[in-house]
């Protein structure tokens, strides 16, 4: 494993979380990112054709990716349980499509969502933290989170303070993550930057390296409920922070777009940004996921299209 | 000044924009005296998957308007068709038509259009019933759209073939995907723009230029659309093989050579729904 206690950094790194303006200092002085390099990459890999059998390993690798989420104010028990039983058979015609990677949900339904994914590897993810917003305090983040993981989560999806951040406070932000993480205990730590509220790819950057520095298991795009939520670009300049991470300490962060990503082509560039960025290490359901909820049906038509020669319909998968 | 020969890229018309074949592909279009006419988009399977997608994010829109706006809509068609009738006429001309045949075809697609637009807030009348039935219960029977219809419009009538192939499918509240003549796709393509400055919502029409043989197939097969209008497919073993890959999933189907009028077009499109509404309490 290349992963220590994740609290514990490498002692030249230790000294940039000390204080406010050694954290500042660190991060300013991050190299700036090249927005026409970093978009220009992306429309260069996303013209990339993914045919046949690789498609297909494609296809089937991105299911086993998905975080099956529901975050709606109306979510019911039922709409949960339903979600479980798609998470463990996504396609009930078809056995050999396998199940997803976890099913995510607010915090008081997580004790149903794992009563219904008893006996599988299907983990269950909880959105934490005062989400999407954030603006509650730390006491209640902290009593949120607790409350998820006493449920059984298995890892939680917390949002950063991003107003904390445009004020320039890195270190309350740091604090908070490790504060959190603690709480979380066993459970893994996925870090919601809410890219579409950082407004630039050098704040994306900086949100990602506050938060892998504090302890972050995963960092992830976006809540689903800002708009622009997953974008390729964005998610490369995290992929590329993750890069720069692992060289300086050893420690390999997961990264989880989430939000707006529908299309089996959508999920198909991102595979290719994973594996040209980060490699074969990332091209896992450990490593990798992504949020969403209606990519996971288009992901079952296009299978079907590829097995029966015909193109499928919404008609004929579960309505979400 | 002089002025500048600005030449029109022929393009599809997939969800109410003018996109090019996702495959990059065109064929070359001649006119009578084969004399180059244009480069014409030539549609693969994957914009037909796209324009089926479009076709049904329209479908809720179209079909819950009201018939008196569906009316509205396409006699707004006629109006603008009206307004480029020399277009129209030129480009009927380019391709074997005397002139006045070609004025007469471009009057009669607009008059068909308009035709078709009276019926739209009528069918119901016409069609729908109320039932005498053994029991206390107001029974009535209403035409409702059948969904999604792919349609191959005939060949050796570019325009008056295309609107009354296109009115007879959308004034019941259907979306259509329509492939245009292959010889002859220029009136389709001007239809097109008129359609696209009309009120008629993107993604309600769909026209893709190409060659039926490559593309019906696949719309056939197409799980997502809900019925077939084979008129414009001349061979009959392709006709067949179409009827059989329709019946995958018991599309409705239009034979080619089916004769009929207009009335019976509007409702091979249709579906009947039949409702026991209880009565006396």
């Amino acid at each position: 494993m290349l992963k220590d206690d994740p609290l514990v950094l490498p002692s030249f790194l230790r000294d940039t979380t000390n204080s406010d303006s050694a954290l500042k200092k660190f991060l300013n002085g991050l190299s700036g990112v090249d927005k026409v390099g970093v978009e220009e990459r992306v429309a260069k890999l996303g013209t990339r054709s993914i045919k046949t059998t690789a498609k297909a390993e494609g296809i089937d690798l991105a299911i086993r990716m998905i975080d099956l989420t529901t975050l709606e104010g109306m979510d019911t028990k039922g709409k949960v349980k339903s979600l479980c039983a798609k998470a463990r058979r996504p396609d009930p015609l078809d056995s050999t499509v396998p199940s997803v990677a976890a099913v995510c949900v607010y915090s008081d339904l997580v004790a149903v969502a794992k009563e219904n994914l008893q006996g599988t590897n299907i983990n269950v993810a909880a959105v934490a933290t005062g989400f999407p917003a954030g603006r509650v305090s730390l006491a209640a983040k902290l009593q949120d989170t607790a409350d998820a993981v006493s449920q059984g989560a298995d890892e939680i999806d917390m949002v950063i303070d991003r107003g904390a951040f445009h004020e320039g406070r890195f270190l309350d932000i740091y604090d908070q993550i490790q504060s959190v993480k603690r709480a979380c205990q066993a459970a893994h730590l996925k870090v919601i930057l809410e890219t579409g509220e950082l407004k630039t790819y050098d704040n994306v950057k900086k949100a990602s390296w506050i938060a892998m520095l504090a302890g972050a298991d995963f960092i992830k795009t976006s809540t689903g409920k800002v708009q622009p939520a997953a974008t390729l670009p964005v998610t490369l300049v995290m992929l590329q922070a993750i890069r720069d991470f692992e060289i300086a300490t050893h420690r390999r962060i997961g990264v989880k777009p989430a939000g707006g990503i529908k299309t089996t082509k959508d999920a198909m560039k991102y595979l290719v940004l994973i594996k040209e960025t980060l490699g074969e290490n990332w091209m896992n359901p450990n490593m990798f996921r992504f949020g969403a909820s209606s990519l996971l049906n288009d992901l079952l038509m296009q299978r079907r299209k590829m097995k029966n020669g015909a193109y499928s319909g919404p008609d004929y998968v579960t309505v979400d | 000044m002089s002025n500048i020969d600005v030449k029109r890229t022929a393009k599809l018309f997939i969800g109410g924009a003018f996109p090019r074949s996702e495959s990059g592909r065109t064929y070359e279009i001649f006119d009578n005296n084969q004399n180059f006419l244009a480069n014409v988009a030539l549609a693969s399977r994957k914009d037909a998957r796209d324009a089926v997608v479009a076709a049904r994010s329209a479908f809720t829109k179209w079909s819950e308007a009201t018939a008196y706006n569906r009316a509205q809509v396409l006699y707004r068609v006629s109006e603008l068709m009206q307004g480029r009738r020399e277009q129209f006429v030129e480009e009927l001309n380019l391709c074997s038509k005397s002139n006045k045949h070609a004025e007469n075809e471009v009057d009669e697609a607009i008059n068909l259009m308009v035709w078709f637009a009276g019926w739209a807030d009528k069918i119901a009348m016409v069609t729908g019933s109320s039932n005498p039935v053994a029991g206390p219960f107001f029974d009535f029977s209403i035409p409702e759209p059948t969904g999604v219809v792919a349609a191959i419009a005939p060949d050796k009538s570019p325009l008056l073939g295309l609107v009354e192939t296109i009115a007879s499918i959308v004034v019941g509240g259907n979306a259509v995907i329509v492939i245009a003549s292959e010889t002859q796709p220029l009136p389709a393509i001007s239809l097109a723009e008129v359609l696209a400055t009309s009120d008629v919502p993107g993604g309600v029409v769909n026209i893709l230029t190409g060659s039926y043989k490559e593309i019906a197939p696949w719309l056939a097969s197409h799980q997502d659309v809900n019925a077939i209008d084979l008129s414009g497919v001349e061979s009959k073993a392709i006709a067949l093989e179409l009827e059989k890959e329709a019946a995958i999933n018991l599309k409705r189907v239009l034979r080619p050579n089916t004769k009929m009028d207009g009335l019976t077009r509007i409702k091979t499109f249709l579906e009947t729904k039949t409702v026991w509404h209880p009565r006396g309490f």
